[in-house]
């Protein structure tokens, strides 16, 4: 596997000239950063940031490397920084298979074997032409992992993507997306309020103030 | 970037011509035409003005009409709103909405004209059991000198316009908690609703308010079929000097297209006046704190008052398609003795052309107005900035300018610049006029659902790799297909209905459907009038069944949209 590393150099978001997050940090390939805090302590204003996303609203400083090359004002769609949210967010009017076709790279040779493999990896083989609607909640889970893994990203982002599973499946998530995260060598930074999350994910915290 | 000139775009569009327009007519109404010999300014065209009989009952016709018709249609919706429960009733009316929004005004108020005839439908209903009547009285119920049918007649089609602009405001004002709060305080919900919803929502529905005062106060095609005749309303008036053979008449045209803005203005200010009264009302009423006093005759009032214009809007059209298949029909019978086709085929063979030259105009009109509308709000998002809504001078509020400024005042002036341009691509302006008003409708229909669409879905095809572009083609487009067919349905509706623009920019020489159903409003048959106008009133119809039809079709296998706005 490829090895890829994210660097936040003297990150510094304020609102109104009021600092809001600063952060400075290295994500080693395979490596998760967890960074807690409570809702409006700007967990998802660093993550917009970082996907590039940030509203004209907000002041940033500070640089963003990805593997060295400076990301910072990059539009969003060639950063290479993949996102996980809340909601597993399956395209309604495409296929399972289509929705993992849709962030595939353009000149990647033999999507449709990759796309039946992902299903097989995640126990989902043969679930190409399905509707996503008809899918249980874990199972979209998996298949917005698979979508987002495929699409090759050289880092992710996870927005509390594991708060809105049930208990017993959440486990179960935690460890098949830690465990493919890592494979796949992908510097990854979890931005939650579950400390659990943190504990599975076994890399280093950040708690933020309020 | 192309994308991000189109509100500039847009507000050039809409203001343009209509300030060109009501500069066009503010000259020659102070005698300043060259083309027709006008080289200097003068008062003539006004003295003519004035010296014009039954111009004050024209204009009191019109001021009144512009006021009560709002008035009735905004206290019935409002009622209606306040005293709706959910019942099986209740879900009805409100689902009626929007087909009696699509018919087209002029093919109502034939309806409305068939129904309340002294030989019409309810007095043949009548008699001779109630009334006693054999032949029909010799009574001027239709065309009534003070306006009273043209009001009925536009108070049945503004209701639906402004029930449905307050159901779309009213989601953000959390009616449930509201209501609830004032209910445990021990309101009764009907005036629970009045005194803590009603104040919330009439700032949100103001312009449309604004726009149904300013139609009903200068309206030309419902007001040639229901209006008075000696003398017609103002504007009718107008049309028919501007229409006159001897071009001098123009001059008089022209003031009387000034004085109908100051007249539309004045009721603009005189509602401005009821607005003050009825919120000084309102607080004393609010303030002495009755809990159920007058809860039942309120919700009653509302409920049948809807009732009652629903049912005489749909009878309408019932009867319209009655008298257009009706053989011999004797007066007092309430059905024709015999039906037959003969109406229908006799009118088919002239059918066709205004029908395919009312649907070019409405596809053109309507799709120019939905690439502008996706443009701009397609800007807005990646832009991220939006317009302020609420304020009274924003730019949204430019969007109601064409439907504010009285057609007639200012669609004349353009089509006398165009002249003097010597602009002759006729069907070309006449698409161009209709886009005035279908745009705001298209906008403002689409804007909700726009704005409302979860911005996750575009970030997440950003990080998926996809540019701006492919994202608003492959993902927000087709997610977003049922609204867009809806806003074009409205679209349609609005443009298959305009009667005004394509008479005036068309110079006379191009028909649709609606100016050949209104030319037929002066004495000529029910039977062809009943075709004609039920072809009007079902054309916006098929743009429904599309964008209802269409993303059901489309996404049958897709569970996720189904149930999509």
């Amino acid at each position: 596997m490829t090895s890829h590393r994210l660097d936040l150099e003297n990150v510094d978001i304020r609102i109104d000239g009021q600092p809001l997050v600063a952060l400075d940090a290295t994500i080693g390939p395979g490596e998760v950063l967890t960074v807690m805090g409570p809702s409006g302590s700007g967990k998802s204003t660093l993550l917009s940031f970082l996907a590039g996303f940030l509203d004209s609203a907000f002041e940033a400083r500070g640089r963003v490397a990805l593997d060295g090359r400076d990301i910072t004002v990059l539009p969003a769609e060639e950063r290479g920084i993949g996102l996980l949210f809340q909601d597993p967010l399956l395209f309604p009017h495409l296929s399972v298979a289509g929705n993992l076709r849709f962030g595939m790279p353009r000149h990647t040779p033999d999507k449709s074997r990759r796309i039946a493999q992902a299903l097989d990896d995640v126990g989902l083989e043969g679930f190409g032409d399905r509707d996503p609607a008809t899918l249980s909640g874990g199972q979209k889970a998996r298949v917005a992992l698979m979508r987002l893994l495929l699409s090759e990203p050289r880092a992710v982002l996870l927005d509390e993507p594991f708060s809105k599973l049930d208990t017993h499946l959440r486990q179960e998530m935690r460890e098949l997306v830690f465990d493919h995260l890592h494979q796949a060598g992908l510097p990854s930074l979890l931005v939650t309020h579950d400390r659990d999350d943190a504990a599975a994910a076994g890399g280093r915290l950040i708690e933020l103030a309020d | 970037m192309l994308l991000r000139l189109t509100p500039a775009l847009i507000v050039t569009l809409l203001v343009g011509p209509i300030v060109a327009g009501v500069g066009m007519v503010l000259l020659p109404a102070f005698g300043y035409l060259p083309a027709l010999g006008g080289d200097a300014l003068s008062l003539a065209p006004w003295r003519a003005l004035f010296a014009q009989p039954g111009l004050a009952h024209s204009v009191a016709v019109s001021l009144t009409s512009g006021l009560v018709t709002t008035a009735v249609s905004l206290a019935i919706v409002l009622l209606f709103l306040a005293g709706t429960s959910g019942s099986r009733l209740d879900r009805w009316l409100r689902r009626l909405v929007s087909p009696l929004l699509s018919v087209p005004h002029a093919a109502a108020a034939f309806g409305l004209a068939f129904l309340i005839a002294p030989s019409g439908l309810v007095a043949r209903l009548l008699s001779p059991g109630i009334t006693g009547w054999e032949r029909p009285p010799d009574w001027l119920i239709v065309q009534d000198p003070w306006g009273l049918s043209l009001m009925a007649g536009l108070i049945i089609k503004e209701i639906p316009f402004l029930l449905l602009m307050s159901l779309a405001a009213l989601p953000q004002l959390e009616v449930p908690r509201r209501v609830a709060m004032a209910r445990s305080l021990g309101y009764r919900p009907t005036l629970a609703w009045l005194k803590v919803v009603a104040p919330a929502l009439y700032p949100l529905i103001r312009l449309p308010v604004y726009a149904v005062i300013a139609f009903a106060s200068s309206v030309v095609d419902v007001a040639m079929i229901l209006g008075p005749t000696l003398p017609p309303t103002l504007a009718v008036s107008i049309l028919e000097w501007f229409n006159d053979p001897d071009l001098s008449h123009r001059f008089l045209a022209s003031a009387g297209a000034v004085l109908q803005l100051g007249v539309t203005l004045a009721a603009l200010a005189g509602w401005w006046g009821l607005e003050c009264l009825a919120r000084r009302l309102g607080r004393r009423w609010i303030d002495a704190g009755q809990r159920r006093r007058g809860e039942g005759c309120l919700r009653r009032i509302g409920k049948s008052a809807m009732l009652a214009t629903t049912l005489a809007a749909g009878l309408g059209l019932i009867g319209l398609a009655l008298y257009s298949v009706a053989g011999f029909w004797r007066f007092p019978d309430a059905l024709p003795d015999t039906l037959t086709p003969q109406h229908w085929l006799g009118t088919l063979p002239s059918l066709g052309g205004p029908v395919s030259t009312t649907l070019i105009i409405a596809a053109s009109a309507t799709l120019l107005a939905l690439l502008l509308a996706l443009a701009a709000l397609e800007n807005e998002q990646r832009s991220g900035k939006y317009p302020a809504e609420g304020r009274l001078l924003s730019a949204l509020s430019l969007l109601y300018l064409p439907l504010i400024v009285p057609q007639i005042a200012f669609l004349f002036g353009l089509v006398v610049l165009l002249e003097s341009l010597e602009a002759r691509a006729r069907m070309a302006l006449v698409i161009f006029g209709h886009l005035l008003f279908v745009l705001p409708y298209v906008f403002l229909s689409l804007a909700e659902a726009y704005r409302r669409f979860d911005p996750r879905w575009s970030q997440l095809a950003r990080t998926l790799g996809r540019s701006p572009n492919a994202t608003f083609w492959r993902i927000r487009l087709p997610m977003l297909l049922a609204p867009v067919l809806t806003a074009a349905a409205v679209g349609l509706a609005i443009s298959i209905g305009q009667y005004l623009p394509t008479h005036l920019l068309g110079a006379g020489r191009i028909t649709t459907v609606t100016t050949e159903a209104v030319s037929l409003a002066s004495g000529a048959n029910r039977r062809v009038i009943g075709v004609w106008a039920l072809v009007q009133a079902s054309l916006p119809l098929l743009g429904f069944v599309i964008a209802i039809g269409v993303p059901r079709l489309l996404w049958a296998r897709r569970r996720g949209l189904q149930g999509a706005p």
